[in-house]
């Protein structure tokens, strides 16, 4: 590593010690007699390590501290914070619906984007629609949703979908409208039918398209789901957050919310990696991070 | 040397690779429409090297993209040995003036994809892509992508690509245009030697009259636009093999230039006339 690196990582590292610093003495030391941050709005960070190193080594994903079993008794039932699942359980729920929204929100872009691209007078013809209903912000479908699906794993994944369908539509269509003519008219020229046009030429530009927007569609495939999650659900890390949230336990909230991040932060590094295997051939563009 | 309007005798020999008869060409612009091309007659014969040549904008592109079948003229029509063209020119292989090699494909893949959407198996096509990429020196570049590859690089992968297939006639619009002088001279040999081999129909598209001059048999001058028209026809008489940059320190490499550049200057003349009124 280069000085210049190592310089880097120092520093790096100072922000998160000083941030930490400045949050741990703000919570726990007080200047004045006051507390300049106080526990009961801003929990400390030793509390909040601890609460996650417990939620992962007993796995019981109390993060409610409750005396006994909270019955609800309400029509659906949902909430039972004290036993409920473990954190990983909870993991595993923000992620299938996560992958779910993903696929079937890339799935449905992909071919819709393809199928308007092609057909002119089509696109025209929805150009309005689809421009309204990407201008709506998507949380409010969440409560129609959840009337409609339920409150399990597809009221989140319908909302994951509506985020993820138009990054992806509107990259896909795109990708096909701005395919090179040059290379359009040279494939012709090769010999190429229709179906090979689509193949060779078509396809493989509305997917560079498509996975230089994959960061963006998989993040909004989660926020999705989370927000789904902290809306109405029985699991999920945006449950976890809003369980904990309702009942004060702060401690609760910023340990999911630090948790959400790593999450996200691992799904993101995941991404980078298929991105820079399928986008090999692209020329590393001025101004990109990495 | 005279100037003509004729197709020189080479043109008609073994019948004609391409042959344009009365072909206007116009397009709808605002207000009306342009003629970029007028009453045209071209013939090209199967084993013949033709180039054009005309001031900027004069059509040439144009008339090379009806040859391809890229372009259906407004009125007269395009045969391709004798054959009415309906559609695109299948016996004809182009060479565009920008990039028009895949970005998505390695040089190799993108050599070997004209074979394979022809029904080759994959691995005679790689394995003729191969044999035809050492052909334009390029045989260590296999697994590059276009953008990993120089201009020149990627205008050889774009030569094999076309010639792979085995073209009867081969289209080429500015190829070298965008390329340094040294690199135009050292593809305009490599275009030569490969040539040499089965001598297709070449028609040639260029500004640059002393390329045209080294690389052809007949250099065929358009007008400026609109309704640009050939108007002239000049064998040229140097030896084969030739040597694309040799070539041009002949004293008839001279005398011919001499002639063509004093038609063609009216034109260019004329061309920045027509820009500046």
């Amino acid at each position: 590593m280069s000085a210049r690196g190592v310089g880097l990582l120092v520093a790096q590292a100072l922000v998160a010690v000083a941030t930490i610093a400045i949050w741990q003495i703000g919570s726990s030391v007080p200047i004045g007699g006051v507390y300049l941050l106080p526990k009961f709005f801003f929990s400390t960070p030793m509390d909040v390590a601890q609460r996650i190193g417990k939620l992962f080594a007993d796995g019981t994903g109390k993060i409610v501290n409750c005396p006994e079993p909270i019955q609800i008794t309400s029509l659906l039932s949902i909430a039972d914070p004290c036993f409920g699942k473990t954190v990983w359980q909870h993991l595993t729920f923000t992620l299938t619906e996560g992958v779910l929204a993903f696929v079937i929100g890339a799935a449905a872009g992909i071919l819709l984007g393809f199928w308007l691209a092609r057909r002119p007078f089509l696109s025209d013809v929805f150009d309005p629609y689809i421009k309204m209903l990407n201008a709506l912000p998507r949380v409010v479908l969440a409560p129609i949703f959840m009337l409609w699906l339920g409150l399990g794993i597809w009221s989140k994944v319908a909302l994951g979908v509506t985020l993820v369908f138009f990054i992806v539509f509107f990259n896909v269509y795109q990708g096909v409208k701005e395919v090179s003519p040059t290379v359009l008219s040279n494939a012709r020229m090769l010999g190429m039918s229709e179906r090979q046009l689509f193949a060779h030429v078509y396809w493989p530009s509305a997917m560079s398209w498509m996975f230089s927007s994959l960061h963006t569609s998989v993040g909004f495939a989660i926020i999705g789901a989370v927000v789904g999650e902290y809306l109405g659900s029985a699991a999920g890390l945006g449950y976890m957050i809003q369980q904990a949230e309702g009942t004060f336990d702060t401690t609760g909230v910023f340990a999911g919310m630090i948790i959400l991040a790593a999450f996200v932060l691992v799904i993101d590094w995941g991404v980078t990696l298929v991105e820079n295997r399928l986008l090999v051939w692209r020329p590393p563009a001025a101004g990109t991070r990495d | 040397m005279e100037d003509s309007l004729q197709p020189a005798e080479a043109g008609r020999a073994g019948g004609s690779a391409v042959r344009l008869r009365g072909v206007s060409i116009e397009f709808p612009v605002a207000g009306g429409r342009y003629v970029a091309v007028d009453k045209t007659d071209l013939a090209i014969g199967a084993n013949e090297f033709v180039a054009i040549v005309g001031p900027t904008g004069c059509g040439k592109s144009t008339l090379l993209n009806a040859s391809a079948g890229l372009l259906t003229p407004s009125t007269g029509e395009v045969l391709a040995f004798g054959t009415r063209l309906a559609g695109l020119n299948r016996a004809a292989g182009y060479l565009f003036q920008q990039d028009a090699v895949m970005p998505w494909k390695t040089a190799i893949d993108n050599v070997a994809i004209g074979l394979e959407v022809a029904g080759v198996a994959r691995r005679e096509a790689l394995d003729r892509a191969q044999t035809w990429l050492k052909r334009v020196g390029l045989a260590a570049f296999a697994d590059r992508y276009p953008h990993q590859l120089s201009g020149g690089q990627r205008k050889r992968v774009g030569l094999a690509q076309v010639l792979i297939r085995d073209p009867k006639i081969l289209l080429m619009d500015e190829p070298f245009g965008p390329l340094d002088a040294q690199t135009r001279q050292i593809m305009g040999n490599l275009l030569l030697d490969l040539w040499a081999g089965d001598r297709k129909a070449v028609l040639f598209v260029t500004h640059d009259l002393e390329e045209a001059i080294a690389l052809a048999d007949r250099v065929v001058i358009m007008s400026a636009g609109p309704q640009a028209r050939i108007i002239g026809d000049h064998a040229i008489d140097l030896g084969r093999p030739r040597d694309a940059a040799e070539v041009r320190l002949q004293p008839r490499f001279h005398e011919l230039h001499k002639a063509i550049w004093g038609q063609l200057r009216t034109e260019v003349m004329k061309a920045y006339g027509g820009e500046a009124a």
